[in-house]
């Protein structure tokens, strides 16, 4: 047993393979919050005076709040006055017109990051927005996107060319009144992704956006909005990735979906932000608002999400089944390591007849992280025959991690039908020698059992992004089993 | 094939095997039988690389090699196989992901190539009508759900497939109906071959019905106290294992 744990020493400093600089030059606001600052923002950025007014009634509000201290997580205050609220790459122009203008160094850190930016995205049918701290840089597939009235695109661009779609959906599941960080990102969101998938179009390709916080001492900000109209389809993927550096990062974004009249929508991310060493330096404060609202009858959206990285992550995906006989669905997995905090989970609001959602949540806590599942099923008066079905399970290895549950079910009608279960379990020494012996070493060992115990969620994953997704938890887990 | 000498091993400060001699050469069907608490399952764990066995003295040859520095992993991989008494279940992970991802650690360390998805399939296919197991068992989640009997055939299916070259069965035998008892032994004697050596561990005489070994030796107190041919465990299925204490140790 002493020299199980000596094996499991060894491997434990695994490296953050993401951690590299990109070295080019920015264009970046001095740090600072201030009416100001929220102003050159949006002028940089040339919108329109409603978008302006927007954000700064989201910034007059956020003045009136306080930070939350809900979540089971702890860091120190935050200076929102040490941040700089905007970095841009330098342009030439206004914009690249193809990947040929992209500097070269961008290129390779996607190279690196395996991003299928070029031939590898062609082969793969994957379309990438990628998101460069806060511009995107470089945008594919928009032709044969376009062909089929599809909007894919920075949400800097959709501002100027689809003015009206905003207007109508910006902040209208996720109002920027919501909690202290929407008000934040809404005041100060430099850009991010806008898909728009017209009545009855089945979007042909899995949509993807690679996020990545390059530059020091900037919050990212991003927003992302993706309405599906009536008989829509679309996947939607989102992986993030963040350089090795000493300073705590934030990164406060907003995701909202909206599903119309039996629209679809599924949504997948895979963030491996960078978590801090295994002192706890370091590493990205994940604050996010991701919610969605199945608007229309008979409409769905899934959210899957595989979460290795981050040094807090503080998040839970949701949906509003407002349209009668709607379906919401999160599937999650949320690895801790070492001195990561995650206090992650969802909230289900069933607000139409016949709704039903599906929670499968698996924590695995390594090191002396902390990770804590929370989820609100919350079923309205009128939500006649609602259905909620919660599984949450809990891997711990070692001794000196934990995991938390906090279910929270309120149920205002009687006809509805709510079942929540939840385990805890250690990864076992007969588990690790029995495959042991039969040859595989410890770190395959580790990452087979713990993909088996994610793989209900794995399951819900576009195939070329399983498999990375696989990958990515033997990577963080790695020396982690005592 | 495998020489061990003078060994003894401890768990917690406790010695549980105090002094085995065991020579075991290659072809040869070996039986170790022994009351409860003799150190059976002691000596298959020791044999196979688990931790939290302190070895005190003595050592283990096996192809040449001292053995106990080798991982437990090692050992699989140079063709130490054990077939558990209670094999582990490893839910989510299907049978076959194991099947696959053990037979390809044992070919990379013999420097062939990973077979790839169809030459497995038709590999592994063949080698469950060893023990005949219906291809859903290679879908479903290891051990998971398994009854007994199955799961010790799947045991047998992998020692088919990974052709080990030492294999130490563990109480093969136990949990097991007649009928299960006679597709397992059938499958393992299948698998005898001049190349192969076998130690099996049991507590009855009614495996050795079914699979006849060439040696039988009797392990008592941490030590192998008599040795014999296939007729000591007719005896001592006669005399029980208190016979042998009141002969003394064995020459």
């Amino acid at each position: 047993m002493a020299e199980q744990k000596q094996q499991i020493e060894e491997f434990v400093p695994s490296e953050y393979s993401a951690g590299f600089v990109t070295d080019i030059e920015s264009d970046s606001l001095p740090p600072g919050l201030s009416e100001d600052v929220v102003r050159q923002i949006s002028a940089i950025k040339g919108e329109p005076e409603f978008l302006l007014e927007w954000r700064l009634k989201a910034y007059r509000h956020w003045l009136t709040l306080e930070t939350p201290e809900w979540a089971h997580v702890t860091y120190p205050e935050i200076d929102y006055q040490a941040i700089s609220y905007y970095s841009a790459p330098k342009q030439k122009t206004d914009g690249p017109k193809s990947l040929d203008e992209v500097d070269p160094e961008l290129l390779r850190t996607y190279e690196k990051l395996g991003v299928p930016l070029e031939e590898r995205a062609r082969l793969a049918g994957v379309a990438v927005d990628a998101v460069f701290d806060s511009v995107s840089v470089a945008n594919t597939f928009q032709d044969k996107l376009a062909e089929e009235g599809i909007l894919f695109m920075p949400f800097s661009k959709a501002v100027k060319e689809h003015p009206e779609l905003l207007k109508k959906y910006l902040g209208s599941v996720v109002s920027y009144r919501d909690n202290y960080y929407t008000a934040l990102n809404s005041a100060v969101f430099s850009d991010g992704s806008f898909v728009y998938i017209p009545k009855g179009v089945r979007c042909p390709m899995e949509l993807s956006t690679y996020f990545r916080i390059n530059a020091a001492n900037t919050g990212q900000f991003e927003r992302t909005l993706i309405i599906a109209d009536d008989d829509a389809y679309v996947s939607y993927l989102e992986g993030c990735t963040a350089p090795m550096r000493d300073e705590n990062q934030l990164h406060a974004a907003v995701v909202e979906l909206v599903a119309l009249e039996r629209a679809e929508i599924k949504y997948s991310t895979v963030q491996n932000w960078y978590p801090g060493d295994e002192n706890g330096v370091g590493g990205i404060y994940n604050f996010v608002t991701k919610r969605a609202v199945c608007r229309g009858e008979s409409s769905k959206v899934s959210w899957t999400q595989v979460e290795t990285g981050s040094a807090i992550t503080w998040k839970y995906p949701s949906v509003i089944l407002q349209g009668d006989n709607s379906i919401g669905e999160f599937y999650s997995v949320a690895v801790t390591n070492n001195m990561q905090q995650a206090d992650t989970g969802t909230k289900m609001i069933h607000l139409g007849k016949n709704t039903s959602s599906t929670i499968i949540s698996k924590g695995i806590s390594a090191g002396r992280s902390q990770n804590a599942y929370r989820g609100l099923v919350r079923v309205g008066p009128n939500a006649d025959n609602a259905r909620n079905y919660t599984e949450c399970d809990s891997l711990l290895m070692g001794d000196t991690s934990a995991a938390h549950t906090f279910p929270y079910i309120e149920v205002k009608n009687p006809t509805a039908q709510v079942e929540h279960e939840a385990s805890t379990s250690k990864i076992s020494e007969d588990q690790l020698f029995y495959c042991k012996q039969r040859g595989m070493d410890t770190e395959d060992a580790v990452s087979m059992i713990v993909n088996g115990f994610c793989k209900q969620v794995i399951h819900q994953l576009p195939m070329e992004f399983a498999v990375e997704a696989q990958n990515l938890l033997g990577l963080s887990l790695e020396g982690s089993v005592g | 094939m495998l020489e061990i000498k003078n060994l003894y091993a401890s768990v917690d400060g406790k010695d549980i095997l105090k002094g085995i001699n065991l020579t075991v050469n290659a072809g040869e069907v070996h039986a170790i039988m022994g009351p409860n608490g003799a150190g059976k399952s002691t000596l298959s764990n020791v044999l196979a690389g688990r931790d939290g066995y302190e070895i005190t003295q003595g050592e283990v040859i096996y192809k040449g090699d001292n053995l106990l520095e080798l991982k437990a992993e090692e050992r699989a991989q140079r063709g130490i196989f054990l077939a558990f008494q209670y094999p582990v279940e490893i839910p989510g992970v299907s049978n076959v992901y194991l099947l696959k991802a053990a037979l390809n650690a044992v070919r990379t360390y013999q420097g062939l190539e990973e077979l790839d998805a169809i030459d497995f399939l038709s590999l592994v296919r063949e080698k469950m009508q060893l023990v005949k197991m219906d291809e859903e068992f290679l879908y479903r989640g290891v051990n998971e759900g398994f009854s007994g009997g199955e799961k010790k055939r799947n045991e047998i299916l992998q020692m088919a497939l990974l052709e080990p070259s030492l294999a130490i069965l563990d109480e093969t035998d136990s949990g097991l109906d007649i009928d299960a008892l006679k597709t397992v032994s059938d499958g393992v004697n299948e698998l005898r071959s001049k190349e192969r050596s076998i130690v099996m561990i049991t507590h009855y005489q009614r495996l050795l019905d079914y699979i006849v070994p060439d040696f039988v030796h009797v392990l008592s107190d941490g030590k192998i106290v008599k040795s014999g041919d296939k007729e000591l465990s007719k005896e001592l299925e006669l005399k029980g294992y208190s016979w042998l204490h009141s002969e003394g140790p064995a020459a």
